[in-house]
């Protein structure tokens, strides 16, 4: 059901990737890079190279100058990669800011002076309504701002923030009231009150998110950032104390050359941890990237975070659970019917019911007797289903076909003058309705035929998403407003962990409220205006686009498709964000091992020729070996972006084994990788030196 | 500033307690129930001198005495007003130019083979009281000659002066030098 | 030598350690917690009564920042106290042999390193410290800067056990307990012991007695202004002098040496500190010191399980300690068992026994080394500075990591708990949750404190080393030349700045630079730490409990303390690997390539 976007590209588009180019050229201001700690550091390294660079072309240095040359290259480049890797992730969100702004763009809107539609309009700017203000919409106009309609009823093309072509009817009352700003009025006419301002409307808002431009750093990116800081600083130090030690050094064995500023300075950035300082920015904008591909606008990264350490999923059961319709199953006849009659009367009471339960028991009927397709009886006379007898059915030919709860039906009969009902009826509906289905009765005038178990279908692979949910260790809890038996029922069938039975909005609003206590994270998705307190309650809150527009403003997730089985993909993504940082941030450590093994040997060589046990990697020379980690240091940022963009790999397991799992492939790799990659490229190096 | 008055209360507090309470309990109770070792394990001779402790190593360079490790301590060897070790570390010239030195002193008097790490490496506290059986063995034909004893009746001796491990199974097997040579002149006498 | 001998007694050791912790950490537990011990009867009264002298109401919970304020005050009156004893050294009673007042940067050094655990030593007590300024000065603060670490780590402990509370205990409480509790009777009747095996208790003047051999030494000559002597070419000119007695120290050891090595202090009583016979007279004493160095810290991992509601948590801490501890005492027993090729090809056998005493072996040596640099107690009965190359890499690296392998008193299991708090914020974004120990977020404070505690001992390491390897007067301290002489400087501001107080005590550290730049170093390294720990306790007691899932990584298991092992390794060697390359590591290189 989820339509992806006509305009949706591979994050490695060539178009992409020749804006990301020019972007995070941009990006090395250092009034830009200033937002990134560790790379601001490599920059000012950068400079540093550069000036050592002029200083051996100018003879002062003791390195010879295509290898300061050679470095200085290789540290920009670092530098690079990593703006080249946010401008990357930033990409594909931009060029849809791009498409939606030119829908937004040059609208007016007839401004009317009171929420009447006969009333007199004047023709304004959409930048000029203010909340409050009313304006008629009309067949082939675009809404000019994000409201509730509070008149009329109309088709709306949601497409142009949505992707969804499909129109969708929006009227007022109800759940449907909310329309969008950008959207088009297909057919009908509308008076929509306005509710927010310009600038702060749900496409601002998206477009802005899209862009990065309101983004902020979440609680555990700021976390990460203080470790890399720390860790960059201590770094600096090492290099900062090795000079003097080197000094010493040469001293004290009277032979050799304390270590050169070049050699420090690349020490310090193959120290640094510049893997995942480079790639930060990238995976939470790549994080929220994907998760717009799949149609979700987190309104902040916090959100999507928040999604990843939800303890408890409140699920609605119609819709996420259970296909949002009941459904014929089977026939069950009572007293001396037999199943045929039950299924021909049944098809007698349900032909003028148009509801999707209704046309179940007629697809049903004629499937499993080979009905021919019923006419409509001539003399056919609807019945309503009415709060009152709460039965429907239809009268034809003098008989009263009927069909609808037990006691209503049982009333019904017992009205028309029936002495004996049969007595098992009881006992069936009861079965029926243990097994979590809905017993519908149904009748001929005073004949009681049998039982229609219409039953709640629980959608296929449910099961399996909840048992790696629970895997996870995040506990579902089914909302439904049945009663305890067929939702206790209906639980069992999809293996919930819990239920929540004749749920009322303030029962949700409790029984997140409890949980929270309890120090979980909930997480909930809702539609209705009576989920908005609920809402604004639950740390992860996903609304409905469909919802109204209360329930859009208390989630801080919305779902353009309306489907609500998109939890489980957000809290994934959330998972992913996180994971994707940690063993970046591990790999990204363990590869300082190999490079100290490159490096420390080299600079010391000529003070201390027994450290050459230390050249484990065996590297050609101290030059070539200094050169190669810088390489090294800086390749690996590129060849880590798709892992960047596209996140680890989400495997649902008990977090024990997913440590060890991260800590082989990205810890145990992130220590042997360098020392294969930087003996490859000493040995590329040494055959141009 | 609240917390200042128990502060500076506290702290006379803990002084009492801790500096005066406690180490005078110590002392009375030591003195009551050990006084041989609170007073220092002094050895007393034959006359009732003191002198010396059994902790304590004294330096013996005679050819009739059982020599002791070598001691790094100011001013002389073995000064117990200055404890201490050579802090001489393991690839230092000076250290290596003294055991060459101290493994030519005792290849002049004819010792031959391996020679223990006790004899020619400083101690520690420099006042390191014992040598290993193996050093103290490797002398005894020395003493024996100087002293005109038997080597089996100095060899005897070294061997009732010898403890082994504490409880079976701590520390190492040792000699304790100044008991040896108190001994030593006791039987030359 | 006698290898199964040795692993014989090295098991001993770490069996007696954990079968000792258990009890002591649920009885330090029930301390903390105000619930009633077999003590109580008679030391509730003491305890009150303490508290009624000193104006302090039991039931006053504080505030992180009040817990903070009040033992830096504390600290600062028992400071200043200690620098005026030292000054006015020669006013005060029980000094019979005269000595003199310290320098005031000798004392300043001296009473910043005993009010902070460090105890390192500029001075040789023998030659330098009454019996009251030993006593009355540095016994108490043997104490009672224990008494603190230990308050600091249980009300650290408290931040995580609290749920929505503004207070993380009351300092005067937990540090009046520690003292009368833990400390007093444990000490008592460790001295008691250490006495049975020998070490001096008395306040008897220096005993001076003949020598049984009189002996010969050259003294140097000296002119009018004290100044040596030379002769034509350069030697310098001495005198025989021939010595015929020798004056032998006394005084009240015991009662400091129980307190001195239960408190992980380590300052000794004697320039040799522990090797000396008088403080550490028999291997069994030996032992037993090892023990009291151990004992406290270890407990405390289990107190901390306790008082958390899940025993493993300690084990879980007490494992990686355990396992740090027996890898460093394993490499540094294989090295000073192999000794030098230097000395081998000199036909010595028997190990690397310089600077070592030979009543402890090899093996009590060594585990009394690794016990005192595992721990911040800085007590020695070898000289780190006579070590393999490699030996001596061992008590560096272990100060080096940050005194976390059992640590000091209190210390260790903050630090300790540092380093947890970061292993579990990285393993908590690899498994992709936001992370939490102990059922408390780890968020942006908790890492700031966690980092302050677990980096600032080595970023001070890394800058006064720096600074004092190019200052020529810090250069001419060095006992040692080239490589060796790098890693005394590198040892010592190690061991300043993560309190521990050994040292490859060549280095001569009685001048003004290494006094005054150690006294700033052993400051940072002490308060810093404390004061980030009990504001991150403030901060995770204010926090909600947050119950654990399936998905909430165990941090009583296996692979978190393996984790937590590796993590704890990697900052250390990343810090620290070029340091140590051109210190004990290339000595090691050039010792075996034969130059």
């Amino acid at each position: 059901m989820s339509k992806h976007l006509p305009e949706q590209k591979s994050i490695f588009d060539p178009e992409l990737l020749r804006a990301a180019f020019a972007e995070s050229i941009k990006k090395l201001d250092p009034r830009i890079l200033w937002r990134n700690p560790v790379m601001f550091c490599v920059e000012i390294a950068s400079v540093i190279t550069v000036i050592t660079f002029l200083m051996s072309l100018a003879g002062l240095g003791r390195e010879p100058a295509w290898f300061t040359g050679l470095v200085s290259l290789w540290l920009w480049l670092t530098v690079i990669f990593a703006t080249f890797a946010e401008a990357l992730a930033e990409g594909r969100g931009k060029a849809r800011a791009a498409s939606l702004r030119k829908s937004r763009t040059d609208v007016t809107a007839n401004r009317l002076a009171s929420a009447d539609p006969g009333g007199s309009t004047t023709k304004v700017g959409a930048s000029e309504l203010r909340k409050g203000d009313y304006i008629l919409v009309e067949t082939g106009e675009i809404i000019a701002g994000d409201g509730e309609i509070v008149h009329g009823a109309a088709l709306v093309n949601e497409s142009a923030v949505t992707g969804e072509s499909a129109p969708v009817v929006r009227e007022s009352g109800g759940d449907r009231s909310a329309v969008t700003g950008g959207t088009t009025v297909v057919s009908g006419s509308v008076v929509v009150r306005i509710t927010v301002d310009p600038g702060e409307t749900f496409l601002d808002r998206m477009i802005s998110l899209i862009e990065g431009a309101k983004r902020r750093k979440t609680p555990n990116e700021v976390a990460l950032e203080v470790l890399l800081i720390a860790l960059t600083l201590v770094f600096l130090l090492v290099c900062a104390n090795l000079s003097p030690l080197s000094l010493y050094s040469v001293a004290a064995t009277g032979h050799g050359t304390p270590v050169s500023l070049t050699v420090l300075v690349a020490l310090f950035v193959c120290l640094a941890p510049t893997t995942i300082a480079a790639l930060l920015p990238a995976i939470g904008i790549a994080g929220m990237d994907r998760l717009f591909q799949k149609n979700v606008i987190a309104l902040s990264g916090r959100a999507i975070e928040a999604a990843g350490d939800v303890n408890v999923l409140l699920l609605d059961k119609t819709g996420t659970i259970t296909h949002g319709n009941r459904e014929a199953v089977e026939f069950i006849p009572v007293g001396s019917h037999n199943e045929r009659a039950v299924a021909e009367a049944a098809l007698m009471a349900s032909l003028a019911d148009e509801t999707p339960e209704g046309r179940s028991i007629v697809s049903l009927a004629r499937q499993r007797f080979s009905l021919p397709q019923p006419a409509r009886p001539a003399d056919a006379e609807a019945v309503e289903f009415n709060a009152d007898t709460r039965l429907s059915g239809l009268n034809t030919g003098g008989k009263q076909y009927r069909k609808g709860a037990a006691d209503s039906l049982v009333a019904f009969v017992r009205a028309l003058g029936s002495k004996s009902i049969p007595a098992e009826l009881a006992e069936v509906v009861d079965r029926v309705a243990r097994a979590g289905a809905t017993p519908l009765v149904v009748c001929c005038d005073t004949e009681v035929y049998g039982v229609v178990n219409l039953k709640d279908i629980v959608k296929s692979g449910i099961q399996q998403r909840f048992l790696q949910l629970r895997s996870m260790g995040i506990k579902t809890v089914m909302i439904t407003g049945d009663n305890p038996l067929t939702a206790a029922a209906i639980a069992a069938e999809a293996q919930v962990d819990d239920f929540l039975a004749q749920a009322k909005p303030e029962d949700k609003l409790r029984l997140i409220k409890e949980n929270q206590e309890a120090g979980l994270m909930v997480a909930m998705t809702g539609d209705g205006t009576n989920d908005a307190p609920a809402l604004a309650q639950a740390d992860v809150a996903v609304a409905m686009n469909t919802g109204t527009q209360p329930a859009r403003e208390a989630a801080n997730i919305i779902d353009l498709d309306s489907n609500p089985t998109k939890l489980l993909d957000i809290v994934e993504v959330g998972k992913q964000i996180l994971m994707t940082r940690g063993n970046l941030t591990t790999f990204s450590i363990s590869n300082d091992i190999a490079k100290y093994f490159a490096i420390i040997p080299a600079m010391m060589l000529s003070v201390y020729p027994q450290l050459k046990a230390l050249n484990v990697m065996h590297l050609a020379t101290p030059l070539s070996a200094i050169l190669s980690a810088v390489i090294f240091n800086a390749i690996v940022i590129p060849f880590l972006v798709p892992l960047a963009l596209k996140g680890t790999k989400f495997r649902p397991m008990p977090a024990e084994r997913l440590l060890i799992h991260n800590l082989l492939l990205y810890g145990v790799g992130g220590i042997i990788v360098p020392f294969v990659g930087i003996k490859a490229i000493d040995v590329v190096v040494g055959l141009f030196v | 500033m609240k917390e200042l008055k128990p502060a500076m209360l506290m702290c006379l507090l803990f002084t009492l307690l801790c500096g005066g309470l406690y180490p005078a309990l110590v002392t009375g109770l030591g003195q009551a129930l050990f006084p041989h070792q609170a007073g220092g394990s002094l050895l007393t001779a034959a006359n009732g001198q003191t002198v010396g402790s059994a902790l304590i190593g004294q330096p013996f360079t005679a050819p009739g005495y059982l020599w002791p490790r070598p001691s790094a301590t100011a001013d002389f060897s073995y000064n117990p007003m200055a404890s201490g070790g050579s802090n001489l570390g393991p690839t230092n010239p000076a250290l290596l130019t003294a055991v060459k030195e101290r493994i030519g002193v005792l290849r002049a008097t004819g010792v031959s083979g391996p020679i223990p790490a006790d004899l020619v490496l400083a101690s520690a506290s420099g006042l390191d009281p014992h040598l290993s059986p193996a050093a103290a063995r490797l002398q005894i034909p020395r003493i024996a000659k100087a002293r005109g004893l038997s080597e089996e009746m100095v060899a005897n001796l070294v061997t009732s002066h010898t403890e082994g491990r504490q409880l079976g199974l701590l520390g190492a097997p040792r000699v304790n030098v100044l008991a040896v040579n108190l001994a030593l002149d006791t039987i030359s006498r | 030598m006698n290898l199964p001998n040795d692993l014989f007694q090295f098991s001993a050791l770490l069996a007696a350690v954990v079968l000792l912790a258990i009890p002591l950490g649920g009885y330090l537990a029930k301390v903390y917690q105000g619930e009633r011990t077999w003590l109580s009867p008679f030391l509730v009264p003491c305890e009150n009564f303490c508290y009624r002298l000193c104006g302090v109401d039991q039931n006053d919970d504080m505030s992180w920042q009040r817990y903070a304020l009040a033992m830096v005050l504390f600290n600062l009156v028992l400071f200043l106290l200690l620098v005026a004893m030292l000054l006015i050294q020669p006013l005060l009673p029980l000094n019979p042999q005269k000595l003199p007042g310290l320098s005031w940067p000798l004392a300043l050094n001296t009473a910043v390193s005993f009010v902070t655990n460090t105890n390192w030593q500029n001075y040789s007590g023998e030659s330098t410290l009454g019996y009251f300024s030993q006593m009355v000065g540095l016994t108490v603060h043997n104490f009672v800067s224990a008494a603190s670490g230990m308050a600091i780590a249980v009300a650290v402990i408290r931040g995580f056990v609290r749920r929505s509370s503004a207070f993380i205990g009351n300092f005067w409480v937990d540090l009046t307990r520690s003292v009368l509790y833990v400390l007093l009777p444990l000490s008592l009747v460790a001295a008691l012991f250490l006495v049975s095996q020998g070490v001096i208790q008395n306040f008897s003047a220096y005993k001076t007695v003949p020598l049984v051999q009189a002996t010969t030494t050259e003294k140097p000559q000296l002119d009018a202004q004290g100044n040596p002597l030379l002769d034509r070419a350069g030697k310098p000119l001495t005198d025989k002098v021939t010595v015929r007695q020798a004056t032998i120290p006394m005084g009240p050891v015991a009662s400091q040496e129980a307190i001195k090595e239960l408190g992980t202090n380590g300052g000794g009583f004697f320039n040799a500190n522990s090797a000396h016979p008088f403080e550490n007279p028999t291997p069994l004493a030996n032992f037993v010191e090892v023990l009291l160095i151990l004992l406290i810290p270890a407990a405390l991992t289990r107190t901390f399980g306790v008082m958390v509601g899940n025993p493993r948590q300690g084990w879980a801490l007490l494992g990686v300690m355990l396992f740090l501890f027996v890898l460093a005492l394993g490499v540094l027993h294989w090295q000073e068992l192999a000794s030098t090729p230097l000395l081998k090809q000199l036909g010595v056998v028997g190990g690397n026994l310089e600077g070592k005493e030979l009543r402890f072996g090899l093996a009590g040596t060594d585990m009394f080394e690794v016990a005192t640099t595992a721990t911040s107690c800085g007590a020695v009965t070898a000289m780190h500075d006579s070590f393999t190359p490699l030996g001596g890499l061992v008590p560096l690296s272990l100060i080096l990591l940050g005194e976390i392998v059992f640590g000091g008193v209190g210390s260790g299991l903050y630090t300790m708990l540092a380093f947890a708090v970061i292993a579990v914020f990285v393993s908590g974004l690899m498994i992709g949750r936001t992370p939490e120990y102990l059922g408390k977020k780890i968020e942006v404070r908790e890492m700031w404190m966690a980092i302050v505690t677990i980096l600032i001992a080595g970023i001070v390491v890394l800058i006064l080393s720096g600074i004092a390897i190019i200052t020529p007067a810090a250069v001419a301290s060095m006992a040692n030349p080239g490589a060796h002489g790098l890693t005394e400087v590198l040892y010592a501001f190690a061991s300043m700045a993560n309190n521990n107080g050994s040292a490859f005590a060549g280095l001569n550290g009685n001048t003004n630079f290494y006094n005054l730049l150690g006294a700033l170093a052993m400051l940072i390294g002490r308060y810093a730490p404390a004061v980030a720990m009990l504001a991150m306790a403030g901060g995770l007691a204010a926090k909600k409990y947050v119950p654990p899932s399936l998905g909430t990584l165990p941090t009583d298991k296996f692979p978190f303390a393996f984790w937590l092992t590796l993590v704890i390794l990697i900052v250390g060697a990343l810090t620290f690997f070029p340091a140590l390359a051109l210190g004990p590591i290339v000595e090691h290189l050039a010792m075996v390539g034969g130059n």
